[in-house]
């Protein structure tokens, strides 16, 4: 490799970490495909697909900066406390994790009779960056699907279930 | 200058060697279920650390390069997608994998709507259901969930769904009986049950009888029953209207014993009607 060339990389390396945090993701949203016989008004899927596009921003900067209580807003149950632990074991390792999401494709599987829940489908691309005393271990690029199970609460859609499948 | 090329020569090609060795000699398992003893395999030598890292978990290890590196049973078990880095002082090896759930379901949130409602419905019960397995993982293999109603006294209402993703849902009809019916959702050994109380629905007619008392008007209803016969339960409003003339006047009563009773004043020629609800019973013109 000639040695502009690894100029160039290492400009390029500078500027995507500089940009890590700062870019939005394309988000493309499916039609839902509905399993239930509850209807589901358009206005509450844009409500569910908001709320839960709000959630990757706060998991990024919960487990950032090591800081649970901003999981508060968007996350609730068994994902909270899942996403609670991690931070926990991330303080305990000295590390943190940065996800950037670049892109989502959404699509709303079932809404429940009761109402109560929302299930969807996110395949989702990310990429994740593990740093430890403020130097970078390394950037992963991911693709996943993630099924993503959401509540209504007082005033928005909460992640109560937030897993990925396998590919 | 010349002096310093080869310096940042020499510091871009710690950072290829880095890259370069990312592809490099880490061997993991591409899915291990939750829970489940797994090795990896790095390649180099000497002293690294290891990190597993996904939202769902993190974990970190000393391990020596090039040895199968052993993660004990029970220590990854948060279904989801991980990236892996083995780190040391001169590279990094990295990899990914997916913990996916057992299979075998362990738990079941079961949600039934609503706890109370009339009988006689048509799919009025509904009930949800997410699988998951000891771990708390949602189950999304396809498994079939068997949803029983059960009431006093009659057949229960059984049907299966199978879950998408690791949910499903049925829809039951309120029994024809009113009573407390159990609502149990259940795979293989693992069930869930909720109580649904069913009472009885509106009114299905009202009769009432009128005989003089002195100058006024004893009104009385026969039991009132919903359209399965069930009884009414008390407390619940009976309207008495009696118009005459330019008058009109209007007593709310409730339902003590299944009837309802009430004195009003003898106009003669007067029109009295029942109602409850939405119901309307018999009319009676007052003729003494």
């Amino acid at each position: 490799m000639k040695l502009s060339s690894l100029l160039r990389f290492s400009i390029f390396a500078a500027s995507t970490l500089s940009a890590f945090a700062a870019d939005e993701p394309t988000v493309h949203v499916q039609q839902p495909h509905l399993q239930g016989p509850r209807e589901l008004q358009e206005t509450t899927a844009k409500a569910v697909v908001q709320n839960y596009l709000d959630s990757w921003q706060s998991m990024s900067q919960a487990l950032d900066q090591n800081r649970p209580d901003l999981l508060d807003r968007d996350f609730v149950g068994s994902a909270r406390e899942k996403l609670a632990a991690t931070i926990k074991q991330q303080m305990a390792a000295a590390v943190r994790t940065t996800y950037r999401d670049r892109s989502h494709n959404v699509q709303i599987l079932l809404y429940s009779p009761e109402g109560l829940s929302i299930q969807l489908a996110d395949d989702v691309e990310y990429d994740v960056n593990l740093s430890s005393g403020g130097k970078s271990l390394g950037t992963q690029q991911v693709k996943a699907r993630y099924i993503v199970v959401l509540t209504p609460s007082e005033v928005r859609w909460r992640v109560r279930i937030f897993q990925a499948e396998a590919q | 200058m010349r002096a310093e090329v080869p310096t940042l020569l020499g510091g871009l090609a710690l950072g290829i060697t880095s890259c370069l060795a990312q592809s490099g000699d880490l061997t993991i398992p591409k899915s291990v279920e939750a829970g489940a003893a797994f090795s990896v395999q790095s390649g180099g030598s000497g002293k690294g650390t290891l990190y597993i890292a996904g939202p769902g978990q993190m974990i970190k290890q000393d391990v020596q390069l090039g040895t199968s590196i052993a993660i004990a049973a029970g220590s990854l078990y948060n279904a989801g997608h991980y990236s892996v880095w083995v780190t040391s002082e001169s590279s990094t090896q990295t990899g990914s994998m997916d913990v996916v759930p057992r299979q075998k379901p362990s738990d079941l949130t079961f949600i039934a709507k609503p706890s109370r409602l009339p009988v006689a419905l048509h799919n009025a019960i509904t009930g949800s259901v997410y699988v998951f397995d000891t771990y708390g993982n949602l189950i999304t293999k396809p498994m079939q969930i068997a949803f029983q109603l059960s009431n006093p006294g009659t057949a229960p209402q059984t049907k299966t769904a199978e879950t998408h993703n690791g949910a499903a849902w049925t829809q039951m009809d309120s029994a024809a009986h009113e009573g407390k019916a159990q609502f149990v959702a259940r795979i293989g050994d693992v069930s869930s049950t909720r109580i649904v109380g069913q009472v009885p629905g509106d009114p299905c007619s009202i009769k009432m009888n009128a005989k003089s008392a002195g100058d006024k008007i004893q009104l009385v209803t026969d039991p009132v029953r919903d359209c399965s016969g069930n009884a009414i339960p008390d407390g619940t409003i009976v309207t008495f209207t009696e118009t005459y003339g330019d008058g009109k006047s209007t007593v709310d009563v409730p339902l003590k014993k299944g009837i309802a009773s009430v004195e009003m004043p003898a106009h003669r020629g007067a029109t009295i009607s029942v109602a409850s609800g939405v119901v309307l019973g018999n009319q009676i013109r007052w003729a003494q």
